[in-house]
């Protein structure tokens, strides 16, 4: 299988020496309710806490992390959508937060919810979706269906509406879209998390092998300690907005001399990933 | 350069996109446009027969020509309705649907994205009220002698850049207020088009409103269009409603861009894009 060259670097011009990831004390707030008192103080809330860390060009690192402990919005800070409180962060040797257009032709990102119109197909999503990445109809018309048909989604449902798919397809459709556009970096926010586990192992499947073929950069948010080991190079914990470590597997496990993930995990952060998995809640 | 060249061309292409997204929903939904442009033309007939009803009343009027007046006001109401409408549905439906953090995330420009929804807005709601306009006119069997078309569209047309200005303002509302924007957009289109003579002349307005009038587009709008239709103004008679037009619409599109901006920057500070609340 042929590699796909990321779109539009010319116009970019990525640095070549920077890391494809450098977060530096990246800290983000948020409003907590309301105030107690009219006119008086907000309370604020710490969702990130001064995270460091550097993720290296073609690597795959997992961040493990309980229900609210800010990945998601880990995420939406390195995708443009959040503005931080403090800290920096560069991909690609781009400011998140003064170039966003750079980074915005770099990143793709999948999320927990698949997130589409749901009266229009999935060939009518991507279509659009792929336009704003500067896509003309000829590429799509090629690429929308070799792409689907890569993760596995039938040819043939082409032209459903989304609502009709099961959520094991939509996920599908969402990693299509995002791989659709030819991401440097991937941002995957719990793609598997309520999939059945026959599509949670296709789609991990598919992560494993298309990191390789297109030569990208992922960072993963996951509640699964198995797919973060089998995934990713380095596995990092974030607990209540902190980032306790990031390193390989290996060396979390003999750092808390643990024999798997799940007790390293227990032993950093007293807190145990097993007891929320069930739920699907991106908040 | 090839850089800026190739950055105007994924611009263009992201434009269609919008477009594009745009008339695969209108497919979609064909139901509720349907039912919707017959709730439309429901709503304008009930309008046109005032005058039908006020001739029965015993005032001699023309009726012909009062049918018609209201009549481009009933066109107006609904065109306006659909600019606001769609370009605020960039925001609150694709908050609903869930696609708003994938759009704004996209390397595409605030303006070519809002101006895009714009076009199509201005495209789609041109041809419903053209349809309209030609249902309602045929039911009531108005005649319009001297009628000069193709000068009333292009009031529209010039109009409706500050149309897309105003628009922008109210498609900001839901992003900065998830649980009431929506309906602040409602609010803004009644108010400008209650002082800008929508069914009456300005001149039966009190004072204060009358100022707001001199300053709202749709003012200009009605005036031009029933100029033309009723007394076959050409373009080049009528430089007192488009200058007027023109003025307004280069101050509102970088005001409504620029508040846009504003308004999006707040919603990433305080985490408004996706949640509610
Ligand atoms: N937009 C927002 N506004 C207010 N609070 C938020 C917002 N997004 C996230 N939070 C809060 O920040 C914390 C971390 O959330 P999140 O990043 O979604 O965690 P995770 O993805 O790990 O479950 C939670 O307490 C959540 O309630
Ligand atoms: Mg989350």
């Amino acid at each position: 299988m042929s590699r796909i060259e990321p779109r539009n670097l010319h116009l970019t011009q990525i640095s070549p020496e920077a890391p494809a990831v450098e977060v530096r004390d990246l800290t983000k707030r948020f409003r907590k309710g309301k105030r107690i008192r009219r006119f008086g103080p907000r309370i604020m809330n710490t969702v990130l806490d001064r995270v460091t860390f550097t993720v290296e060009r073609g690597e795959c690192i997992a961040i493990l992390g309980q229900n609210g402990s800010g990945k998601s919005t880990l995420v939406r800070l390195l995708s443009t959508l959040l503005i931080n409180d403090g800290g920096s962060a560069h991909v690609f040797g781009f400011d998140v937060f003064t170039e966003p257009r750079n980074v915005r032709r770099l990143v793709n990102r999948v999320s927990v919810e698949a997130s589409f119109f749901k009266k229009m197909s999935a060939n009518e999503n991507l279509s659009y979706a792929a336009r704003f990445y500067g896509m003309r109809s000829e590429e799509t018309k090629r690429a929308i269906p070799e792409i689907l048909d890569r993760v596995g989604f039938p040819n043939a449902r082409l032209n459903d509406s989304m609502e009709h798919l099961s959520r094991g397809m939509q996920q599908k459709v969402a990693l299509a879209r995002a791989l659709l556009t030819s991401p440097v970096l991937l941002l995957l926010d719990e793609p598997t998390t309520g999939l059945d586990p026959r599509s949670k192992l296709e789609v991990q499947e598919f992560i494993a092998k298309v990191r390789f073929e297109h030569d990208a950069t992922v960072i993963l948010c996951t509640h699964d300690m198995n797919e973060a080991e089998k995934l990713a190079d380095r596995i990092g914990i974030l607990d209540e907005g902190v980032l306790l470590v990031l390193e390989p597997a290996e060396d979390l496990k003999r750092r808390y001399e643990a024999d798997t993930l799940e007790a390293a995990f227990f032993a950093a952060t007293g807190k145990s990933l097993e007891e929320d998995e069930a739920e699907v809640d991106d908040d | 350069m090839k850089g800026p060249a190739s950055t105007l061309r994924a611009e263009l292409i992201g434009l269609y996109g919008v477009v594009e997204r745009n008339v695969y929903l209108t497919r979609r939904y064909w139901v509720w446009e349907f039912a919707f442009f017959i709730w439309t033309i429901a709503n304008t007939l009930t309008i046109v027969f005032i005058a039908k009803g006020v001739e029965a009343s015993g005032v001699s009027i023309d009726v012909n020509r009062q049918a018609t007046i209201l009549l481009v006001g009933g066109v107006i109401w609904s065109y306006l309705g659909i600019i606001f409408e769609i370009l605020t549905e960039t925001v609150a439906w694709e908050r609903w649907e869930g696609t708003i953090e994938y759009t704004f995330m996209a390397p595409l420009s605030r303006i070519v994205h809002l101006g895009g929804m714009g076009v199509f807005a201005i495209i789609y709601g041109v041809v419903r009220s053209a349809l309209l306009f030609g249902v309602v006119a045929f039911f009531f069997n108005l005649t319009m002698p001297n009628a000069d078309f193709l000068a009333a569209l292009f009031v529209l047309a010039v109009a409706s850049i500050s149309f897309m200005g105003l628009g922008m303002m109210t498609a900001v509302l839901p992003l900065i207020s998830p649980e009431k924007g929506a309906q602040l957009g409602f609010i803004a289109q009644g108010m400008l088009l209650v002082v800008s003579g929508i069914y009456y002349p300005v001149s039966v307005l009190p004072e204060p409103m009358q100022w707001l009038a001199k300053i709202s587009p749709a003012t200009y709008a009605l005036e031009g269009i029933r100029d033309a239709i009723l007394e076959g103004r050409g373009v080049s008679q009528m430089w007192g409603e488009i200058v007027p037009l023109f003025i307004i619409g280069i101050i509102t599109i970088p005001l409504g861009m620029a508040i846009f901006d504003r308004g999006e920057r707040y919603a990433k500070q305080h985490g408004k894009l996706k949640r509610s609340g």
